[in-house]
């Protein structure tokens, strides 16, 4: 992150990233290949190696965007309100990904790629939640520095994750009293190489999570940086000009 | 605090009396709201009525909405948020005004939206009770959001548009709760309902309670 090196990435990422991608190579022989085909849904199930580890992950998302808020609020630290502009957006990448990976699922498995299902729609409401987040801010972020920026952004942060728990917990008793047990879940009883699929899943996604939340941090950083620079640089403009006005004013005048 | 809250709110009302926007604007938009419904959903007055808890309450949340933005532009003009900023009222007292006169228009909104379900739906009105507390309790989780998110978004150029992306899926647990209360109240079988008011209890509070909290920080900044 020095100014000769414009590049994001740091030993430790490209470490990250390394691991990221092998782990994303085992996860697919693991998921297309090693793990068996379910009984009930047959090869379908194989997008649940993506989709709940997308699902658990968008979640965290939310709840370090919640932690960063607060943590914003106390400190008025710069990185903790980057942190939680970048959690938010990977988190919307991920909600994207596992609504769509459940919507393709639910074609073989449903019959529908829609379905009033608690998990989608409150999955969707979340998605709306993260969209609405990110618009803010960037509201905020247009109205100036870190030390003017407002508040909106760290409140409504704040109050992301109870909104999803609330709305999640809504949402599933809503449709509870609907339909019970009427669709195939996944098997709460998988063992073998298709629970070690889903945990390797688990463990690769959280990687990627990690490396990408790592490079939108940094990202974020140097948009801030290059903003502070920009005002700085402008200001010396600005210095510079009215000196040489008043020399150009002084020569006229002699 | 209390009585700064006295002061908010009837000032708020005083404004809502004399410029007549609620009852001439909002009001009537509710009942467009009603028409629109039936036309889209075939007016076959059957169904209109199974479904006028659901469309009721939807009919509310637009209505909510404008009353809301309402609610922060009338102190948009000639510095009014500056003033209001500058009086040494307590923040947490100017919350709790503006959410209740916002709880008070919303009421007689559903009062109007009441009668046009009635009549216009041909819904039968059984399980008042359970009715009148579910409608209290959503009224005051959507005054209080509704003024916590409307500061947030007041002042802001694009205010109009960033406030329903960011209220209306806050208050999907209340159209949730509110809709099965009433569907319970109007289906007969008023017990299934009350655990749902419940919810709308707790909604409230949680926001009455963040409200007052932060409320004095986002006025800072609105």
């Amino acid at each position: 992150m020095s100014p000769g090196h414009p590049s994001t990435s740091s030993r430790a990422t490209r470490v990250l990233g390394g691991l990221s991608l092998a782990g994303l190579a085992l996860l697919l022989g693991y998921a297309l290949v090693w793990s068996p085909a379910d009984q009930v849904q047959k090869d379908s199930v194989r997008i649940m190696y993506v989709h709940v580890p997308t699902a658990i992950l968008a979640f965290g998302a939310c709840a370090i965007t919640t932690l960063a808020a607060a943590m914003w609020l106390r400190k008025r630290s710069e990185g903790w309100w980057v942190l939680g502009g970048a959690a938010a957006e990977v988190g919307l990448v991920f909600t994207g990904i596992c609504l769509i990976t459940g919507s393709i699922w639910g074609r073989p498995t449903w019959g529908t790629y829609w379905d009033w299902d608690p998990r989608i729609t409150s999955t969707t409401l979340l998605f709306i939640l993260l969209v609405g987040y990110l618009a803010l801010r960037r509201i905020d972020n247009e109205s100036g520095d870190a030390a003017q920026r407002g508040s909106r952004g760290a409140i409504v942060g704040l109050l992301l994750f109870p909104n999803v728990v609330v709305v999640h917990y809504s949402v599933d008793w809503w449709r509870s009293l609907h339909q019970k047990a009427t669709i195939t879940r996944l098997d709460p009883t998988i063992e073998g190489t298709m629970l070690f699929t889903l945990m390797l899943g688990i463990a690769v996604f959280s990687l990627i999570f990690a490396w990408l939340l790592v490079h939108r941090f940094r990202t974020g950083w140097l948009e801030e940086r290059a903003e502070h620079a920009g005002l700085e640089q402008a200001l010396v403009d600005r210095r510079a000009e009215a000196a040489t006005g008043t020399a150009a004013a002084g020569g006229t005048s002699r | 605090m209390f009585r700064d809250a006295a002061l908010i709110a009837g000032k708020d009302l005083r404004i809502e009396l004399r410029s007549q926007v609620t009852t001439q604007q909002v009001a009537p938009f509710s009942i467009l709201v009603l028409i629109l419904f039936a036309v889209a959903l075939d007016p076959d007055r059957g169904f209109l009525a199974r479904a006028s808890a659901g469309l009721f309450w939807v009919a509310v949340l637009f209505s909510a909405l404008l009353a809301i933005q309402r609610a922060f532009t009338i102190e948009s003009a000639d510095g009014g948020r500056d003033a209001l900023r500058s009086s040494g009222l307590d923040p947490a007292g100017i919350f709790l005004g503006k959410a209740a006169a916002i709880a008070l228009q919303l009421v007689v909104l559903e009062a109007v939206l009441a009668v046009g379900v009635v009549v216009m739906y041909g819904t039968e009105v059984t399980g008042v009770p359970l009715l009148l507390a579910t409608a209290g309790a959503a009224t005051a989780g959507l005054a209080a959001s509704g003024t916590l998110y409307g500061v947030l978004a007041a002042g802001l150029r694009v205010r109009e548009t960033l406030l329903p992306i960011m209220l209306l899926p806050v208050l999907a647990p209340v159209l949730i709760a509110a809709t099965k209360s009433f569907e319970a109240a109007l289906g007969g079988v008023a017990a299934d309902g009350w655990p749902w008011c419940g919810l709308l209890v707790v909604f409230a509070l949680l926001y009455l309670t963040f409200g007052t909290l932060a409320f004095g920080t986002l006025l800072e900044e609105s």
